[in-house]
C-alpha cells in the first residue's frame, strides 16, 4: 500500500517536472522565432520535409474519408429524400471536424514521430552537444524551424485533406449514386459559412499543429539519449499527441459551435 | 592573450558529483599555453565530464575553472557562447551533423557565426579540408565516412573558426594503427602550426605519451600523478606505474567493489 502511494507520488512528481520542462522548452522555442524571420530558407526547408512527408498519406486518406462520407451520407439522406444536401453534409463534416482532426492524427503518426526520432537521434549522437560547444543554440537552430514548419504545414494539410475529401464525396455521390451535380455544389456554397465553418476549422488545425509539433520536438529533445530511449519517445509522441488532439477537439468544438 | 608562462586553463579545487557519487573531489590542474596536455585515467573516472566542465556545459559543485583568464563557472549564457567560439571540441564519435555533407558540416559554424560570402567560405572550408587531407571527400555524407575520416572532418569543423584551444575526447579509440598515426600527427601539427593549446583525453598510453608535453593521470576523483611521460614512467608512484605499464591490478583494482567471493558462491549453492 505504502509502495503504491509512493509510486503514485513519484509519477505525479515526474509528470509535473516534465510539464515544466516542456513549458520552458516552449518558451525557448518561441524566443527563437524572431531570429527565424531573417532565416526563412531554414523554415522552408523544414516545411518541405515535414509537409511532404505527410502529403501522400493525407491525399489518400482524404479521398477515402470523403468517399465513405458520400456513401454513408447518401444512405441516411435518401431516407428523408434529402440526398440533394449531400454536398453540405460532406463539406461540413470535413471542414469542421474530420479535416483538422484526422489530418492532425495522421500528421502526428507520420511527421511527428519522424521529428521526435530525428531530434532524439541528434541528441544521442551528441550532435546537439556539439552545436552547443560551437556556440550555436540547438533549440533555436534545430527545434524552432521544425516547430514553425509544423505550425505552418498543419492547416495547409488539413485544407488539402478537406478539399480532396469533398472531391471524393462528389465522386461517390454524383458519379456513382446519381445525386444532382448542381445541387451538390450550390447547396454546399450556400450553407458553408466562411467564419463559422472555415475559420473555425483553420483555428482548430492551427491549435493541433502547435500541440503536435510541440509534443514531437519536446519528446525528441527530452529523450533518454540511447536507441531504446529514442524509440520510447517516438511512441510517446504518437500516443500523447493523438490523445491531445482528440481532447482538444472536444474542448474547441464546445467553445466554437 | 595572457603571456606564455600563465596557464591557458587553470582549474582549482574542482568538485563535481553525479547523484551521490563524487566524480571529482578537489582537483587542481594547469593546462599550459601552446602545449599538448593529455588527460588519462580508467574508464568512468570523468574525463569526458572534465571536458564538459571546461566548456561550461555543466557547472561544478565547488571550485574555479579559468580559461584564458575568464571564470567559466560564472559566465552568462551569451558570454559563454562568446568564449566557446574560441574553443574547439572533438566529440568521441565526431558528432557530425548527419543531414549535411562534409563540406556543409565544416561550413556550418562559419555560416552561423559570420556574414562571409559563400566564395570566402568555400576558400576557408577547402583550406581546412586540405589540412586534414580530405579535400576529395567534400561531397560525401557523414554516413559514407569511416570512423577515422569522420573524426578528421570533425577536427576540420572544430578549427573552422580558428580557436585558441582544442579539446579531443578519446580521438584514438577504435582506430587502426595507420589512422591512429594520422590522428596523432594531425593533433601535434595543428597544435604547433596554428599555435593552439590542446587537451587530449585518451586511454592510449603509447599515443598519448608520444604527443603530450604533460600528462595528468586521474583516478577516483583525484589527480594521482602528473608530469611528462618520462617523469611518470620513472616516478615511484604506484598509480603511474600501473597505468603506464598497463598492469591489470594495482591501486586501480581489477574488481568492481563486491561482497566476499566465497560467500557469494555459497549463497548460490544454498538455494
Ligand atoms: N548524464 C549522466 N548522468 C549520470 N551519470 C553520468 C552521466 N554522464 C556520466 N555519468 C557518470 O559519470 C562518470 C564519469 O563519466 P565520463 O563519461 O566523464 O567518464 P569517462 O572518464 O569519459 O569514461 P570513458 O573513458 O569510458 O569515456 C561515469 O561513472 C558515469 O556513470
Ligand atoms: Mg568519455
Amino acid at each position: 500500500m505504502l509502495d503504491f502511494i509512493q509510486q503514485l507520488g513519484r509519477s505525479g512528481f515526474d509528470f509535473f517536472q516534465r510539464l515544466g520542462r516542456a513549458n520552458i522548452l516552449f518558451a525557448h522555442i518561441l524566443g527563437g522565432i524572431p531570429g527565424m524571420l531573417v532565416r526563412i530558407p531554414l523554415v522552408i526547408q523544414q516545411i518541405l520535409s515535414v509537409g511532404v512527408l505527410s502529403l501522400l498519406i493525407i491525399l489518400v486518406s482524404g479521398l477515402f474519408v470523403g468517399m465513405v462520407l458520400g456513401l454513408q451520407g447518401y444512405n441516411t439522406l435518401v431516407d428523408f429524400g434529402a440526398e440533394e444536401s449531400l454536398g453540405v453534409m460532406v463539406a461540413l463534416s470535413l471542414v469542421r471536424e474530420l479535416g483538422p482532426v484526422v489530418s492532425a492524427l495522421l500528421f502526428a503518426g507520420r511527421a511527428g514521430s519522424a521529428l521526435t526520432a530525428e531530434i532524439g537521434l541528434m541528441k544521442a549522437t551528441e550532435q546537439l552537444s556539439a552545436m552547443e560547444m560551437m556556440a550555436i543554440d540547438p533549440i533555436r537552430r534545430v527545434l524552432t524551424p521544425r516547430f514553425l514548419a509544423g505550425f505552418i504545414s498543419m492547416p495547409l494539410l488539413a485544407a488539402i485533406f478537406s478539399a480532396v475529401g469533398v472531391l471524393g464525396g462528389h465522386f461517390v455521390g454524383v458519379g456513382l449514386l446519381g445525386v444532382d451535380e448542381g445541387a451538390y455544389w450550390s447547396q454546399m456554397q450556400d450553407s458553408v459559412d466562411l467564419y463559422d465553418d472555415i475559420y473555425n476549422g483553420v483555428i482548430k488545425s492551427l491549435v493541433f499543429g502547435v500541440v503536435v509539433t510541440w509534443i514531437a520536438v519536446f519528446e525528441g529533445y527530452d529523450a533518454v539519449p540511447t536507441s531504446e530511449g529514442v524509440s520510447r519517445a517516438t511512441t510517446r509522441t504518437v500516443v500523447h499527441s493523438s490523445l491531445a488532439v482528440l481532447g482538444l477537439d472536444f474542448i474547441l468544438t464546445a467553445i466554437m459551435f | 592573450m595572457t603571456d606564455s608562462a600563465e596557464p591557458l586553463v587553470e582549474i582549482r579545487n574542482l568538485s563535481f558529483a553525479r547523484g551521490d557519487r563524487m566524480i571529482f573531489d578537489g582537483i587542481d590542474m594547469d593546462i599550459q599555453q601552446g602545449k599538448v596536455t593529455a588527460i588519462m585515467g580508467p574508464s568512468g573516472t570523468g574525463k569526458t565530464t572534465l571536458l564538459r566542465l571546461i566548456g561550461g556545459q555543466i557547472k561544478p559543485l565547488t571550485g574555479t575553472i579559468k580559461v584564458d583568464g575568464i571564470e567559466v563557472t560564472e559566465l552568462s549564457r551569451s558570454a559563454l557562447f562568446q568564449l566557446r567560439k574560441r574553443m574547439g571540441m572533438l566529440f568521441q564519435n565526431g558528432a557530425l551533423l548527419t543531414d549535411m555533407n562534409v563540406y556543409d558540416n565544416i561550413a556550418f559554424p562559419i555560416r552561423e557565426h559570420t556574414q562571409l560570402s559563400e566564395k570566402v567560405i568555400r576558400t576557408l572550408v577547402t583550406m581546412k579540408l586540405q589540412v586534414v587531407g580530405l579535400r576529395g571527400a567534400r561531397e560525401l555524407m557523414p554516413s559514407e565516412l569511416s570512423g577515422g575520416m569522420a573524426r578528421r572532418v570533425a577536427m576540420a569543423r572544430a578549427i573552422a573558426l580558428d580557436p585558441m584551444m582544442m579539446m579531443y575526447d578519446e580521438p584514438f579509440t577504435g582506430q587502426d594503427p595507420i589512422s591512429m598515426g594520422v590522428l596523432v600527427r594531425l593533433i601535434r601539427e595543428l597544435n604547433d602550426a596554428l599555435g593552439l593549446t590542446s587537451i587530449v583525453v585518451s586511454h592510449d598510453i603509447e599515443e598519448a605519451s608520444s604527443i603530450a608535453d604533460t600528462i595528468y593521470l586521474l583516478s577516483g576523483g583525484k589527480v594521482v600523478a602528473h608530469g611528462s611521460a618520462d617523469n611518470l614512467r620513472e616516478s615511484g608512484s604506484e598509480w603511474a606505474k600501473q597505468f603506464m605499464n598497463g598492469l591489470p591490478d594495482g591501486p586501480v583494482p581489477f574488481h568492481y567493489p563486491a561482497n566476499d567471493y566465497a560467500e557469494d558462491l555459497l549463497a548460490g549453492a544454498k538455494k
